[in-house]
């Protein structure tokens, strides 16, 4: 793969090869294989249990694939230890959110900023110049996505106090705060009521289009998913089921035998 | 010491409460610095040695916050780190005869190499398994020091004595009165580093890991790194306040640095407020001025008053000073309002 071929689009920035993940006996993801292109939202869907979340944690390392690969821009990011995931452009959120949540909404974001920033404790601790110029730069990125986000009311509040749907935009925020190429976003719309899905609907299409990011949503919510996503890929039992655009994806009948059962 | 703020980083009792409310402002910070200059004038020297020893278990307790208010890891083996501190100061001066105040950041240096190594194997345990793992440091530590291997350096059971150092170009103040001073100079630009690290993308990553693992690590915050930095900036301060204590109370020996060390600066820093850094020192007053007075209200049950007092005051307060301090604040809000 060449970066001429990297720069007209045409190979895919994640490569999901043939990932396999065994967990004691039970075959959690089995064979699974899909392509994610630069600038789309790729929707991840199934049932309970299908191997949805699975497959995202191995994207953010906490899960090691028996067998198959993960590449990144064509590198494959299975030999770098969780921690050194972000730097290389992944992004992700939590299905139930999971923010630190003594600290402020502004330190919250500004941990986001980690991976993009280097520091030492002697420099920090005697605040020297390059540490000043620092925090200025990385408080200047924090409010610039506080406001994208409309969270500069609460910046300063401690975030466990907050409403939950306003706890799910801040983990947004701390994930856009390290300008991944990557969001991994792991059921955005789960414990949102149905307004609140269509704001969230139209603010992932906006953070894709305005700062160029690519999106994996995994998501139970079908409305959400079918009507975003340019491609969707579905799961059931570890297995991908089915492969396509959302329309093409809602007609497959194996799809359809999975959600609604079948009549045998 | 303006910044006070963030410093304190666990959720108060109180919630919803902004973040400005929950500091030592500006005004009340140079306050208690005022106090702190002004009151040793006039007290007698045994008074300005306990005062140092107040300094200085701050600082011990200080330590203990930034482990466990900042990157939540539980110790009770901070004695050991202040013995080490207290044996690299004693050992330097009387041996080497290398001056008292130079002997400060060797001894920070060392600890902080010893807290950094002894937070390896601690990194795969958590909760109360590494205050366990800690505890056996803290018991280990007298008897490793009384090994007659190091007795030439160390001095064995007897320990060593140490010899006072004199105020500086013939300052016209006593001995106490200028460690004192020199304590309180140290002490300050600890406090001040230390509130600078916790406010600085070391110390956020500090609080991340405290308050999620797997989220901070997700952000690009390596755990195992920043946890072993903070067992090491602990064991650092720690030792220089073991250092200071060696040279104020002008004696080391093995007995001194026993686990019951380790629990009162674990108290203090209970008493104090975990993570709010101005509390460290009163958490110190605490731990040595309430055995004091619960002498004086009965000789014989002195222990079982302490008890009492310490029942109190977890029972009454249970974020410590840090929620005393919040309340007051509230109530001046509400006064001035009206």
């Amino acid at each position: 793969m060449t970066q001429a071929q990297l720069a007209q689009g045409n190979a895919p920035l994640l490569a999901v090869r043939d990932v396999s993940v065994v967990f004691g006996g039970i075959i959690a993801l089995n064979g699974v294989s899909f392509d994610m292109h630069k600038g789309a939202i790729l929707g991840l869907i199934g049932p309970n249990g299908a191997g949805k979340t699975t497959l995202f944690n191995c994207l953010s390392r906490l899960y090691q694939p028996s067998s198959g690969d993960i590449l990144m821009e064509g590198a494959s990011i299975l030999t770098r230890p969780p921690h050194r995931i972000a730097e290389i452009g992944i992004g992700r959120t939590f299905q139930n959110v999971a923010l630190f949540p003594n600290l402020s909404v502004l330190d919250n974001v500004r941990v986001g900023t980690h991976s993009r920033t280097t520091s030492d404790i002697v420099s920090d601790s005697l605040k020297l110049g390059k540490v000043r110029r620092l925090e200025a730069e990385i408080n200047k990125k924090v409010h610039e996505i506080l406001d994208y986000l409309d969270l500069n009311d609460v910046a300063h509040t401690v975030v466990s106090g907050l409403p939950f749907g306003t706890q799910k935009r801040v983990e947004l925020a701390r994930a856009l705060a390290a300008d991944p190429k990557i969001l991994l976003l792991d059921e955005p719309a789960g414990g949102l009521n149905h307004e609140e899905v269509h704001v969230l609907g139209d603010l992932i299409k906006r953070i894709r289009d305005e700062r160029h990011m690519t999106v994996l949503l995994v998501e139970h919510h079908m409305g959400l998913v079918m009507s975003i996503a340019d491609h969707v890929v579905a799961l059931n039992f570890g297995r991908k089921l089915a492969e396509g655009t959302p329309a093409q994806v809602q007609a497959d009948p194996d799809v359809i035998k999975a959600y609604l059962g079948s009549k045998d | 010491m303006s910044a006070v703020e963030e410093a304190a980083n666990e959720a108060p009792a109180v919630e919803a409460v902004p973040k400005r409310a929950m500091t030592l402002g500006y005004g009340t910070s140079l306050v208690v610095l005022a106090l702190l200059i002004i009151v040793p004038m006039f007290l007698k020297n045994f008074f300005v040695f306990q005062l140092t020893m107040l300094l200085i278990y701050a600082l011990a307790v200080l330590a203990l916050n930034i482990l466990t208010g900042g990157s939540g890891q539980f110790s009770l083996g901070q004695s050991a780190f202040y013995a080490v501190g207290a044996y690299t100061s004693a050992i330097l001066m009387e041996h080497m005869g290398v001056n008292y105040a130079l002997t400060l950041p060797v001894a920070g240096i060392i600890c902080f190499g010893f807290g950094f190594l002894f937070g390896q194997p601690a990194l795969r345990l958590s909760g109360i398994y590494l205050a366990l793992a800690t505890f056996a440091l803290a018991v280990a530590m007298p008897q490793l020091l009384k090994l007659g291997f190091f007795e030439h350096w160390t001095g064995g059971v007897q320990g060593l004595v140490v010899t006072k150092p004199d105020a500086p170009f013939g300052l016209p103040i006593s001995q106490d009165r200028w460690l004192y001073y020199f304590t309180l100079v140290v002490s300050i630009g600890i406090y001040i580093a230390s509130v600078n690290l916790l406010k600085s993308r070391s110390g956020r990553a500090f609080m991340a890991i405290r308050d999620n693992e797997i989220a901070a690590s997700a952000m690009g915050v390596d755990v195992a790194l920043y946890k072993t930095l903070a067992f090491g900036v602990s064991a650092g301060i720690t030792g220089v306040a073991g250092g200071l204590g060696a040279i104020a109370v002008q004696f080391v020996a093995p007995d001194g640095y026993t686990i019951t060390l380790a629990i009162s600066l674990f108290l203090g820093m209970v008493v104090g407020g975990v993570g709010w850094l101005p509390g460290s020192i009163v958490g110190s007053a605490f731990i040595i001025f309430v055995p004091n007075i619960a002498e004086h209200i009965s000789k014989g049950l002195s222990g079982a008053v302490f008890g009492v007092l310490l029942f109190l005051v977890i029972f009454l307060v249970p974020h410590g000073a840090r929620q005393v301090a919040m309340v007051a604040q509230q109530m001046l809000g509400k006064l001035k309002k009206n």
